[in-house]
């Protein structure tokens, strides 16, 4: 007590401008908002803003300097080449598989977490289902690259049945990304189920729902959220990657007309049109998870 | 719960859990194989691609690049992150709800649209590739994850400890420092990790905003693309996957102290 009120008068003046900020509630929120707000203001959405400027801009066909003038170019090239609406179906089209697959996968071992194992076999499952999340997405693509290769391991194991693998092709694609995407389906559905009190299912029951009644009528409509919520990241990872087909493919995908415009061909106003597609795609695929409650369910 | 539905269930569990490990396993397998073509089935077990790896220089170089990177993002990140939670969660003004969504954008939005937008920015201002722009497109989705963590936290606390603290004469750094830190200390851990982690294995944004610089994801998509010393890649990826049980495990340590704080 002694040594607080001897130093009293110091503390006098920053007790009083902090009680004065205390009450001032608009600096509060300047102090709190204005390095985060200014940050992603300037970083990503001026990033953004500049993405669709240059979207509009093209190459200068004799010097290939961008030319910063409006122009339809891109968005016409994009548009009237058939091999990039190939490319745009075939990415689209394995983004919702690996969805629909990742799904199913999720839905058994999520309830055997959320309703059956106890409570120490439901925290080991969970570091498991973690543990692939955490460890680094090219070391599984690499694992993927060396199972799947001419002669390798998958290989061997189906010949010992007389079949073979699918190689480095569409399926192989569908295979890994399912493989990776895998845990950010199975953690909000196990939370989903979790969340799910204990006395709906006695209630279900007592109104003479079976099994499969009592999942499709009170378990699904309220895990749907969770789902919508996780396969928000499996389609988007999907989407956007080009790091995979790469690998474990030869056919293009979205990412790979991106990332070889803005690198190899040097035509970054194109490479920006490109990229507006996935988000043209995202949009509607948020739209419609909102709807379905995704949002809540993060 | 029935008998035999319970047994399919179980046999389906260890069948996804199975599907998770096995790739996991082979890479192991591989990086201890004698040969350098990783042809299938192995052909000896060899301990000499550890000392390889141990012994270059570009790998060491990719590695503290790597953790550089992560350690400035995550440092931004959790300072830019707990502020917007404050202001989220305390106060209520014009676009409150707007600030989550755009914050959670960069990683609803896949990561090459991130990347794009950083890369015809950087190229449309001339300030040129170098690690800082790297730091500053990691930063920019680690954000929200510090955001999640600390908001979530800050809702399932109560404010009457604050309100305790300062009527009994503590001001409002002394109520930050003894009440509200060490309330929020666990949640700002387990964002940094995972900010930390999402960083450190970013490879499609770090390859937008990249110069000629390799962060250890990007020397390994380099090689294994030229396809030269897989072996030592092999190894690499065995000691990425220990490095990533530390994570797992505090994670895990975290959510059992959670349950401690929010339920005093």
């Amino acid at each position: 007590m002694t040594s607080r009120s001897s130093s009293l008068p110091p503390e006098g003046i920053r007790r009083r401008s902090l009680a004065a900020l205390y009450r001032h509630v608009p600096a509060q929120l300047l102090i709190l908002l204005a390095p985060p707000v200014g940050w992603f203001g300037v970083v990503y959405l001026g990033s953004l803003a500049i993405l669709l400027l240059s979207a509009f801009w093209y190459l200068n066909p004799v010097t290939s300097a961008v030319v910063h003038d409006f122009s339809l170019n891109n968005f016409r090239d994009l548009i009237e080449d058939p091999v990039n609406r190939v490319i745009i179906q075939r990415t689209v089209t394995i983004a919702l598989a690996v969805t629909a697959t990742d799904m199913l996968l999720a839905f058994p071992i999520a309830w055997f977490m959320a309703r059956v194992a106890s409570p120490r076999v439901r925290s080991l499952l969970f570091m498991g289902v973690l543990l692939p999340l955490w460890s680094n997405y090219l070391v599984r693509v690499f694992a993927w690259r060396i199972i799947l290769a001419k002669g390798g391991p998958l290989d061997g194991l189906l010949g010992l049945a007389g079949l073979q693998g699918p190689g480095f092709s569409d399926v192989s694609t569908w295979l890994v990304f399912s493989y990776l995407w895998l845990p950010y389906m199975i953690l909000p559905i196990y939370a989903g189920f979790e969340r799910i009190p204990g006395s709906l299912f006695e209630a279900s029951a007592d109104l003479g729902g079976r099994g499969a009644t009592t999942f499709r009528r009170v378990v699904l409509p309220l895990v749907l959220p969770a789902v919508a919520a996780g396969s928000i990241f499996t389609f988007s990872l999907t989407l956007g990657d080009y790091i995979t087909p790469t690998l474990v493919a030869k056919n293009q995908f979205l990412g790979n007309v991106i990332y070889v415009n803005q690198g190899v061909a040097n035509n970054v106003p194109f490479a920006a049109t490109f990229a507006i597609v996935p988000i043209g795609i995202m949009a509607i695929y948020l739209l419609i998870a909102r709807r379905l409650g995704a949002f809540d369910a993060l | 719960m029935k008998r035999h539905g319970s047994l399919w269930l179980r046999l389906a569990t260890i069948g996804i859990l199975a599907f998770l490990y096995v790739p996991l396993l082979i890479i192991v397998v591989y990086a201890f194989d004698t040969d350098k073509t990783q042809a299938w089935p192995i052909q000896g077990l060899t301990l000499d691609w550890v000392g390889v790896a141990l012994g270059n220089g570009e790998v060491r170089d990719a590695l503290v690049l790597s953790v550089q990177v992560a350690l400035a993002a995550t440092a931004i990140a959790l300072l830019l992150g707990t502020l917007a939670s404050f202001a989220v969660h305390r106060y209520s003004f014009f676009g409150r709800g707007t600030i989550s969504f755009l914050l959670v954008l960069p990683i609803a939005l896949p990561g090459i649209v991130t990347g794009m937008a950083l890369n015809a920015t950087i190229n449309a201002s001339g300030v040129g590739f170098t690690t800082l722009t790297i730091i500053i497109g990691h930063t920019t989705f680690c954000i929200v994850v510090v955001f999640n963590n600390v908001i979530a936290r800050l809702r399932r606390t109560s404010r009457s400890i604050e309100e305790a603290s300062m009527d009994l004469g503590a001001d409002t750094l002394q109520t930050f420092r003894y009440i509200t830190f060490p309330v929020l200390r666990t949640a700002l851990i387990a964002g940094g990790l995972l900010a930390f982690a999402l960083s450190f294995d970013e490879v499609i944004v770090t390859t937008f905003t990249a110069g000629t610089e390799k962060t250890i994801p990007l020397w390994i998509f380099d090689q294994i693309q030229r396809a030269h010393q897989l072996p030592v890649v092999n190894v690499v990826a065995v000691f990425l996957i220990l490095l990533s049980t530390i994570p797992v495990y505090l994670a895990q340590r975290l959510s059992s102290d959670t349950t401690g704080v929010a339920g005093r």
